[in-house]
């Protein structure tokens, strides 16, 4: 055995706990995960059912943890877990893995899946066998900062450009702010709309908040890899930043996998529990709203739906929010069917985005939301994850559809009341 | 060995080291699952949702919206076997019988028609639910000889217990004792196949659900 199999071995039997115990021994082969994932409903291969990316996992515990299979081990029954198997098995747990959900909340025994699979990658990257690609990024968010390669300078001319349009000033390294604002790097290079929203509505709200030069990026590359060790790294950085100006709240941008990785696996990284909140954007809004501090004013009379991203509606809790916001601005907004918790992913979560040979699945898988979005009729569609937006903009692109993909926190701001503040750029048709 | 002789033996020694293999099996399986342990979640849950994973333990029963149409033939063969299952044992009235003069406990039972029904019913679910295996991809992939191992000791009990009921193919004491025996080997494997899910089940629908309403899902 290599040096590096040994290792992602031992990582596999060290993520083995009792819920993956009863969830493998509960397993009745029935198929019906298959029927949950997008992988599966839009290519028809067997081998994308979310059990069987799990089956290297399976076989280390039972070879390890159950009686008779530590004897058909010890008698040399049993098939070993090999690097020609897990370099096989890769495209399956990372490429085929948006880490949604679904699976999860459809297997009739209850097995939990995705927490599954989230914990297999520790193993696959251990041993070697993570995507160049996921690689590269988790090495420039290590090394750089973030991994799209963005410094701190980026987001200094983006607060420039910010400040001259609005005339708000954009808080940095202010101690005893109460919100720390994060960002992905995907809004940095590609939606600078949402600081600027940001910056609008919070000003409007009397929000006391802070960007931290050290810690601007919410993304975590390590937990779609599936590295402990370098997820605790790069969510180590918040930490610190977050204690250093003494916030009392961290806010999770418009991104689904970095509110988990900042707010479930945050704390379980660090190994301590939070002195500070973590909150979602679209809740930090809607508490906003409720106390009566997010004022609109008119309606969008164009036909709008909202895509749940999937770490944030299914995996993070966050259903009601964007639909009350919505309300408050939307003239016309339908659901997807589906819609809420058990809505179908984008097809690039977890990763998959970040790894190029996936494109042509991912752009496949995407046929289950283009179903989805036909469904309502509508030409806008809002979200609120810069990731889930980059996929569906791409894939809409591909498959010659005209439809508009916006940020919650920018429709938002385009209906916001402001008082004191320079004018704003109008917003796009349609405004009622 | 006459046919009753084979009959006592069947329900008297065979059946008391079935059981106690059955329960020291369960008991192993179920160590071998609460010995690993859990660690401590330490990020803060949503609202406490007090009993979310005895909810799914209930909930999980049924279908999720959408779900019943992908998959009707599993989802209701499911069912058809559970149930037929379930009844046939605990509501046969020589069952009762069985128990009540083993532990002492009794209650009412069902009209035998009734419970002949559906034990053919839970039979023909079971012949379904093998074709639907052996036809759709994705289970023929998942199938291994498990699976059909844990298959054939799921019908004996069943088949057997039809034919002495209706006295057909043996002499009706060598078919009970035959049927006790099939009980008996689908005791012992039950820990050890995919049947521990019997048990097993609870403990995974628990645990989803405690982990999804930490996040504030109901699953
Ligand atoms: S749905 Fe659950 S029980 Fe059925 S094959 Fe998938 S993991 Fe196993
Ligand atoms: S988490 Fe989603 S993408 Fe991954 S196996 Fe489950 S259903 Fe498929």
């Amino acid at each position: 055995m290599t040096a590096s199999l040994s290792k992602g071995i031992n990582a596999f039997k060290e993520v083995i706990d009792a819920p993956i115990a009863s969830f493998f021994s509960s397993c009745v082969h029935c198929g019906l995960c298959a029927e949950a994932c997008l992988f599966y409903t839009e290519t028809g291969e067997a081998k994308y059912t979310p059990i069987h990316k799990l089956e290297p996992l399976r076989r280390v515990w039972q070879q390890e943890y159950t009686l008779l299979g530590s004897l058909g081990k010890l008698l040399s029954l049993s098939k070993p877990v090999t690097d020609e198997e897990l370099t096989e098995w890769e495209p399956l747990v990372y490429d085929s893995c948006t880490l949604c959900g679904c699976c999860s909340m459809v297997c009739p025994v209850g097995n939990d899946l995705t927490y599954m699979i989230r914990k297999m990658r520790e193993g696959m990257a251990a041993s070697g066998h993570a995507p160049e690609d996921l690689i590269a990024a988790t090495t420039r968010a290590i090394t750089i900062g973030s991994p799209m390669g963005i410094k701190w300078p980026a987001v200094q001319a983006q607060i420039k450009h910010v400040q001259a349009d609005t005339g708000i000033e954009v808080p940095v390294e202010r101690e005893g702010a109460d919100y720390l604002v994060l960002m992905s790097s995907m809004e940095i290079i590609n939606f600078p709309e949402y600081l600027s929203a940001l910056s609008r509505i919070f000003k409007q709200a009397g929000v006391s908040w802070t960007l931290a030069s050290d810690a601007f990026e919410a993304t975590n590359s390590g937990i779609q890899i599936g590295s402990s060790d370098l997820a605790r790294e790069i969510v180590s950085r918040i930490v610190v930043a977050a204690e250093r100006l003494k916030v009392k709240c961290v806010i999770s941008p418009e991104c689904g996998h970095a509110f988990t990785a900042l707010r479930w696996e945050g704390p379980n990284l660090m190994g301590r529990p939070f002195g500070f909140e973590v909150k979602h954007i679209l809740e930090v809004l809607d508490e906003l709203r409720a106390a009566g501090k997010l004022k609109t004013r008119g309606k969008d009379n164009r036909p709008l739906t909202y895509h749940d991203p999937c770490q944030i509606a299914r995996r993070g809790g966050v259903v009601e929010q964007p639909r009350r916001l919505l309300s408050e601005i939307a003239a016309d907004f339908r659901e997807m069917p589906d819609a809420g918790v058990m809505n179908w992913c984008c097809g690039g979560g977890g990763g998959v985005s970040a790894i190029t040979r996936a494109e042509p699945l991912r752009l496949q898988v995407f046929k289950i939301k283009k179903g989805q979005i036909e469904a309502t009729g509508v030409q806008t569609l809002v979200t609120a994850c810069a990731n889930c937006r980059i996929v569906i903009e791409e894939a809409l692109e591909h498959y010659h559809m005209k439809i508009e993909v916006v940020g919650l926190t920018e429709l938002l701001a385009q209906y916001l009341v402001e008082e004191n503040a320079s004018p704003i750029p109008s917003p796009v048709s349609g405004r009622g | 060995m006459s046919h009753l002789d084979l009959l006592t033996f069947a329900r008297g020694s065979a059946l008391n080291w079935a059981l106690m293999l059955c329960v020291a099996g369960v008991v192993l399986r179920l160590f071998e699952i609460f010995g690993l342990g859990r660690k401590a979640d330490l990020a803060k849950p949503r609202a406490a949702r007090p009993g979310s994973g005895w909810r799914t333990m209930v909930t999980r029963s049924l279908p999720p919206e959408g779900m019943l149409k992908h998959d009707p033939v599993t989802y209701i063969g499911g069912y058809v076997f559970h149930l037929g299952l379930l009844v046939t044992i605990f509501f046969f009235a020589p069952h009762i019988e069985f128990i009540r003069s083993m532990t002492g406990l009794s209650w009412p039972g069902l009209p035998a028609a009734l419970v002949d029904a559906l034990a053919v019913a839970a039979m023909a679910a079971l012949g379904t639910l093998l074709a639907h295996r052996l036809n759709n991809l994705v289970k023929r992939m998942l199938s291994g000889i498990g699976d059909y191992l844990a298959w054939t000791v799921t019908l004996l009990p069943l088949l057997t217990g039809y034919l002495a009921y209706h006295h057909l193919l043996l002499e009706y004491t060598l078919m009970l004792a035959l049927h006790l025996f099939s009980i008996e080997l689908l005791l012992v494997l039950l820990p050890f196949t995919k049947l521990f899910h019997t048990f097993s089940l609870f403990i995974s629908r628990w645990y989803n659900g405690d982990l999804f309403a930490r996040k504030g899902v109901a699953s």
